[in-house]
């Protein structure tokens, strides 16, 4: 058996395929504006958030969005790709200036299909979810 | 927001070369760094073109095309008040560096929610060939007055 070899006779439903925890700086954020391309002050000026109400510089939905998917990327290596990935932006991620914010991400096995799986997302911040029904279909090669 | 706007047909926006260096910027971004993302060696090793775009990296190729939306004259949309609500990508093949890409956006639904609206867009990607590649589609909620 090699076992560099992943594909859906490696894995059953629930297992947790990967889990990991990212930490969010004001940085990241401005990092992601500029390789994006969404320059919404709401993700860089403490100003212009408040003046909005909210509760301070959030994360871009889509920043959040493109982490969380990574520790099922790196799960998969060169032996799949993500042919499928939708969320739901339920609540706001603050990143603090000084302290940041830690999102963390476990990536468990929802449903296992010929070749392809179904991996399931839970993402919290603050032990709260911030996306919904967050779900990965990968396609192995 | 204008329900007419359903079933609304865009053009296409031009042509987006995807760029080795603008694949290896989003990756830095997201927090990639498989060598996938960001060696073209390995990723010609595991049968790419080049260098592998992250997931979400369709979302760059789509802004153009929410851009036409939010600027309709008619759909009475204000920017300001658009908060993200569902995002999802469906992909026939990865996006790889060179890649000539053509996004093309419709509108599939208006709803209305309490004092909220729903307008879910879609914006197909295809390569010179017109094959598909990826549909990126995005819901927004344009709160209300009192929301």
């Amino acid at each position: 058996m090699n076992l560099d070899k992943l594909d859906h006779r490696s894995i059953a439903v629930g297992d947790v395929v990967a889990e990991r925890t990212f930490s969010l700086t004001r940085d990241s954020l401005v990092r992601y504006a500029g390789a994006s391309g969404d320059f919404n002050p709401i993700h860089y000026r403490d100003d212009v958030a408040t003046s909005v109400g909210l509760p301070g510089v959030l994360a871009h939905g889509m920043l959040t969005m493109g982490v969380a998917v990574q520790p099922v990327v790196d799960w998969l290596g060169t032996n799949g790709w993500v042919a499928d990935y939708g969320v739901r932006f339920t609540r706001p991620v603050v990143v603090d200036p000084l302290e940041g914010a830690s999102v963390t991400v476990v990536a468990k096995v929802g449903v296992v299909g010929e070749g392809t799986a179904r991996i399931d997302l839970t993402v919290t911040y603050n032990n709260e979810t911030v996306l919904g029904k967050a779900q990965v279909q990968v396609t192995f090669r | 927001m204008n329900p007419d706007l359903v079933g609304r047909v865009f053009a296409p926006v031009s042509p987006y070369l995807v760029g080795r260096e603008k694949v290896r910027e989003f990756a830095r971004a997201v927090f990639a760094t498989s060598p996938l993302n960001h060696d073209p060696v390995a990723a010609s090793a595991a049968g790419y073109a080049d260098v592998v775009a992250p997931p979400t990296f369709a979302v760059v190729l789509q802004e153009a095309t929410l851009a036409q939306l939010l600027a309709e004259p008619d759909a009475g949309i204000d920017f300001s008040r658009v908060v993200h609500g569902e995002q999802r990508f469906s992909y026939t093949r990865p996006i790889v560096a060179g890649d000539e890409l053509t996004a093309t956006l419709s509108v599939t639904s208006v709803k209305t929610l309490g004092g909220n609206a729903m307008v879910t867009a879609e914006s197909v990607i295809v390569d010179p060939q017109g094959s598909h590649v990826v549909t990126a589609i995005s819901t927004l909620v344009v709160r209300g007055d009192d929301a």
